[in-house]
């Protein structure tokens, strides 16, 4: 069975980004760029599954620009066995990302994909969905565990309520949260050997995909600042200000 | 033109959080009518009806949508979807997995967790973990949102009188099915709704160790959350977590216990009204957007707070 994880290349999570001072985006020049840690978590899945002799190959997909391929080497280093990327300049959003991806679905024809159910930087917990929508696949979002079955896929889900278990038919889109696993540091070995390992370079027209943003982010401005406060000296302090000076006592 | 809210419910009754997402509906142009699909959930669609600003109930029985999957419930709003401009949902884990499955369907690009309407197409969201506040405008004829709850008020339960319509349900599509859930029984206030919120982190240095912020909680009718760091340690269950992936909080006081204060976390409760910050590194970054912060051990810290403000109670 071959598993497809989808990767995405974002600003590191530990980078606190600025709004540039003319509000057009955020300034992400020479800043640390990552794999989505959701999508870390993904791969490493996907890995495990192969070394438990569930999955017989794993496939990295990186959509984007020409440094997306960095990642794709993490995904290879880890352990996926080869790599896609489809090349673009396009600010690509989740719906478009989910048409590239079913694309490189039909050609691939995986019975799962993988991928963080969220990427840090747009925040938007879309692309796994309306991936398996366009698919007609079921999905199994913000999954925290993950066991393969006949033809099936048991998953437990993070919901707001506490945790809730589907099952879903292969093949099918699954989507990763913090709990599935943690992923692996990739060795000094493995990262040599991911550079002999193929990256198979396509196009959005390539896949006959219209990729162009259907939502124009016209302007970017910093949230509103909190105002650090006053550290208080006691816990009669706290609870006196609590009370008289903040009144939410 | 008319507005579509996705109501959420357990069968017995409306999620507040539908609600908030109500109220940002109201702010569009349109009627706003609720979509209540669920198993003998003829209760939640009389409690849907009062709601101050809905125009109409859309009332859909099915075993299958007793405890609804992705598929069925994006499948049944692109059968209504046909007379509506938007179609709404809280950005509750419900909502996220439902709409962008719908909104694939419709091939509309979806606006997730809006946090201000500034016109009919253009929206307001943060993105990178709410350093960044987006003015985001939507090109297409169908706007698919979810709204975050924190950001818009819950309209009234009581005062609407909507008119009830019966509506049609899809047929299930056998893709998937609903095992079981494992709730976490809390006797406190809903994370989501609560006043006050006693959050506790990696400092708590155990699950154990929670008991004192159950303390403090329940003297104050507070509930009960936690960092990324407590939950991947395994101190409390992953419905507690607060932060940019987890549950975002906007309560009246937040106190934040043996958190450090990454900008997930941050990015999660930084809208609250007053926040308390109890650490024993006076560095820690969350002190950087308390109001009151305690600088020491937190061991000792709370169960004195507990006390205190028992006293001040009696």
């Amino acid at each position: 069975m071959k598993v497809l994880v989808p990767v995405k290349r974002v600003v590191d999570y530990n980078v606190k980004v600025r709004v540039k001072a003319d509000g057009s985006g955020v300034d992400i020049a020479n800043v640390k760029m990552s794999m989505n840690p959701f999508d870390e978590i993904a791969t490493e899945e996907a890995i495990r599954l192969k070394e438990a002799g569930k999955a017989t190959e794993v496939i990295a997909v990186s959509l984007g620009e020409t440094k997306c391929q960095e990642t794709l080497r993490t995904a290879l280093a880890m352990g996926a066995d080869r790599a896609i990327h489809v090349e673009t300049g396009v600010e690509l959003q989740p719906l478009a990302v989910a048409k590239l991806l079913k694309a490189v679905v039909e050609r691939e024809t995986p019975d799962l994909v993988l991928l963080g159910k969220q990427a840090i930087d747009d925040d938007s917990n879309q692309t796994a969905q309306m991936l398996a929508a366009l698919l007609g696949w079921p999905q199994a979002t913000f999954a925290s565990k993950l066991e393969l079955e006949d033809g099936a896929a048991l998953v437990a889900r993070e919901v707001d309520e506490g945790l809730e278990q589907i099952r879903v038919k292969l093949p099918a889109v699954v989507s990763t949260d913090l709990r599935l696993n943690e992923p692996r540091y990739a060795s000094l070995p493995n990262i040599m050997k991911a550079k002999r390992k193929p990256i198979e370079a396509l196009k959005p027209e390539d896949l006959g995909v219209d990729v162009a943003p259907r939502l124009d982010y016209l302007r970017f401005e910093e949230p509103p600042k909190r105002q650090a406060g006053v550290k208080v000296g006691s816990v009669a302090e706290l609870v006196a200000k609590l009370r008289d000076e903040a009144g939410v006592l | 033109m008319a507005v579509l809210v996705l109501a959420q419910h357990d069968n017995a009754s409306l999620a507040k959080a539908t609600l908030h997402a109500v109220t940002a509906a109201s702010q569009l142009p349109g009627d706003v009518h609720l979509l209540v699909a669920g198993e003998s959930c003829g209760a939640v669609a009389e409690a849907a009806a009062k709601v101050a600003g809905v125009a109409r109930v859309l009332h859909v029985e099915h075993p299958a949508y007793g405890a609804p999957l992705a598929e069925d419930m994006a499948s049944l709003l692109v059968s209504v979807a046909g007379e509506y401009d938007y179609v709404l949902a809280a950005a509750t884990t419900f909502g996220k997995n439902v709409l962008p499955r719908a909104a694939a369907l419709l091939d509309t690009a979806q606006l997730s967790e809006i946090v201000a309407v500034e016109a009919p197409d253009t929206f307001k969201r943060y993105v990178y973990a709410g350093n960044a506040l987006a003015t985001v405008k939507s090109a297409d004829a169908k706007r698919v949102i979810t709204v975050r709850t924190t950001a818009f008020e819950a309209a009234a339960a009581e005062g609407g009188s909507a008119e009830v319509t019966t509506v049609q349900a899809v047929e299930p599509q056998d893709l998937a099915s609903f095992v079981g859930r494992e709730v976490s029984e809390q006797a406190r206030p809903d994370l989501g709704s609560a006043r006050v919120i006693v959050s506790g982190g990696r400092g708590l240095g155990s699950g154990e160790n929670f008991k004192i912020l159950e303390e403090l909680a329940d003297t104050v009718g507070a509930a009960v959350g936690a960092s990324r760091a407590a939950v991947d340690a395994g101190f409390v269950p992953n419905d507690y977590q607060v932060g940019q992936t987890g549950k975002i909080v906007a309560p009246e006081l937040y106190i934040a216990v043996g958190i450090s204060g990454a900008i997930q976390h941050l990015a999660g409760m930084k809208d609250s009204k007053v926040i308390v910050a109890i650490n024993k590194d006076e560095e820690a970054p969350i002190f950087q957007v308390a109001d009151y912060g305690l600088v020491g051990d937190l061991f000792k810290i709370v169960p004195e707070l507990t006390d205190e403000l028992k006293r001040s109670k009696a």
